[in-house]
């Protein structure tokens, strides 16, 4: 079949970028989406233009690379999927897509449809991480979890962090992202030792990064690849408050 | 998955001239003003060259056959690995010296006190 794209084609950060339009009149049906852009790709090396850049790496939608808006739904328009686990069976014959980098403050393009996530990163540097002894792994059922916890955490633990959430928020907001790991980490007992100090920390800097704040709209969970539930907030907000209540953390300048 | 003297002697002969081919024909498109993915690409593609080349060398010296190294010169009766513990026991690290100058073999003795390699058997 063929698809016509329209792709947000910028050099650099600094550049002004814009919509170029190219067609691919050769999609095959079993092709994934980023296939289509290696073909794509293929065709510009071979007339000797730019390919256009984008981000991939496991291309089996678990390590959190991939990812552009196509006509405005982050990661395309199926539920549930990365960029790269879409097929080009959802399209049809002469379909018309337009694909854009995740839009954030946070989030600058590097080039083409890749941005610079590195925000992310440094959200985690903050607070994403607990303080135990590693080296030989504590006996079985020695730390008791209620099932409950243990499966809210590990449901939390699927997200890889592409930054869906962030790119179709209208306020740019990291709360989900911030709130998987919060509510993964939080709701073990390995995790609760820093809970107060985690919380603060994350909130802190994803201000500091000029991530919007979370005004409950919910895009972020309807694109999530990992259908990350918006409960996750919930948690947080619910540890922050606790976080401030307790007051011992110290961490953040009010 | 298997390996041959012949096969990996054949690789080895290909791979210089594919190399030379890559260098000379490449096409690198793109700046270095910007994020440039063709240039990361060339530049895997180059590196698997030296790796390729490597692999193969270190398979045809490994007389033996080993875990996934699976030499068809060496098997047993029933078509498993034949080890040769006595030559092979050893981690081999080979030292880079240039393009197309052997690499130098070091070995790193491997020696089992407790459990001690032996012949693979599913019987």
């Amino acid at each position: 079949m063929r698809i016509i794209l329209h792709i947000w084609r910028q050099r650099n950060a600094a550049e002004k970028g814009r919509m170029v339009r190219y067609e691919v009149p050769t999609v095959s049906e079993h092709m994934s989406f980023l296939e289509m852009l290696d073909v794509l790709n293929e065709d510009l090396i071979a007339k000797g233009e730019d390919p256009v850049a984008f981000d991939h790496d496991c291309r089996e939608g678990i390590c959190g690379m991939c990812g552009c808006m196509v006509n405005g739904m982050a990661h395309g328009p199926l539920p549930g999927t990365t960029l790269c686990q879409l097929h080009m069976r959802h399209f049809k014959d002469g379909d018309e897509l337009y694909l854009e980098p995740w839009r954030a403050r946070a989030f600058p393009v590097v080039k083409d449809l890749v941005v610079d996530r590195t925000a992310f990163d440094r959200l985690i540097a903050a607070g994403g991480f607990i303080s135990v002894a590693t080296g030989s792994a504590p006996d079985g059922n020695a730390i008791p979890v209620p099932k409950e916890n243990a499966e809210r955490s590990m449901d939390a633990a699927a997200c890889i962090g592409c930054g869906a959430c962030v790119a179709m928020c209208p306020n740019a907001s990291a709360s989900l992202f911030m709130g998987a790991k919060i509510a993964h980490l939080g709701l073990l007992p390995q995790g609760r030792p820093e809970s107060e100090q985690r919380v603060e920390a994350m909130v802190a800097q994803a201000r500091a990064e000029l991530f919007g704040s979370c005004t409950n709209i919910g895009e972020c969970e309807a694109v999530c690849p990992k259908e990350i539930k918006l409960s996750v907030i919930a948690l947080m907000n619910r540890e922050f408050l606790r976080a401030k209540w307790a007051g011992r953390a110290g961490l953040v300048d009010d | 998955m298997s390996r041959t003297a012949e096969g990996l002697q054949h690789a080895l002969s290909k791979i210089p001239e594919m190399r030379d081919q890559f260098w000379h024909d490449v096409k690198v498109l793109g700046t270095g003003e910007e994020l440039n993915q063709s240039l990361e690409k060339a530049g895997r593609v180059a590196d698997f060259f030296e790796l390729s080349e490597l692999m193969c060398l270190d398979a045809l010296a490994r007389n033996e056959s080993c875990g996934g190294h699976f030499r068809e010169e060496y098997q047993t009766a029933e078509g498993e690995a034949a080890r040769d513990d006595d030559h092979f026991s050893y981690a081999a690290a080979w030292e880079f010296r240039g393009v197309g100058i052997p690499p130098q073999l070091h070995r790193e003795p491997l020696s089992f006190e407790y459990v001690h390699p032996t012949q693979r058997s599913y019987k």
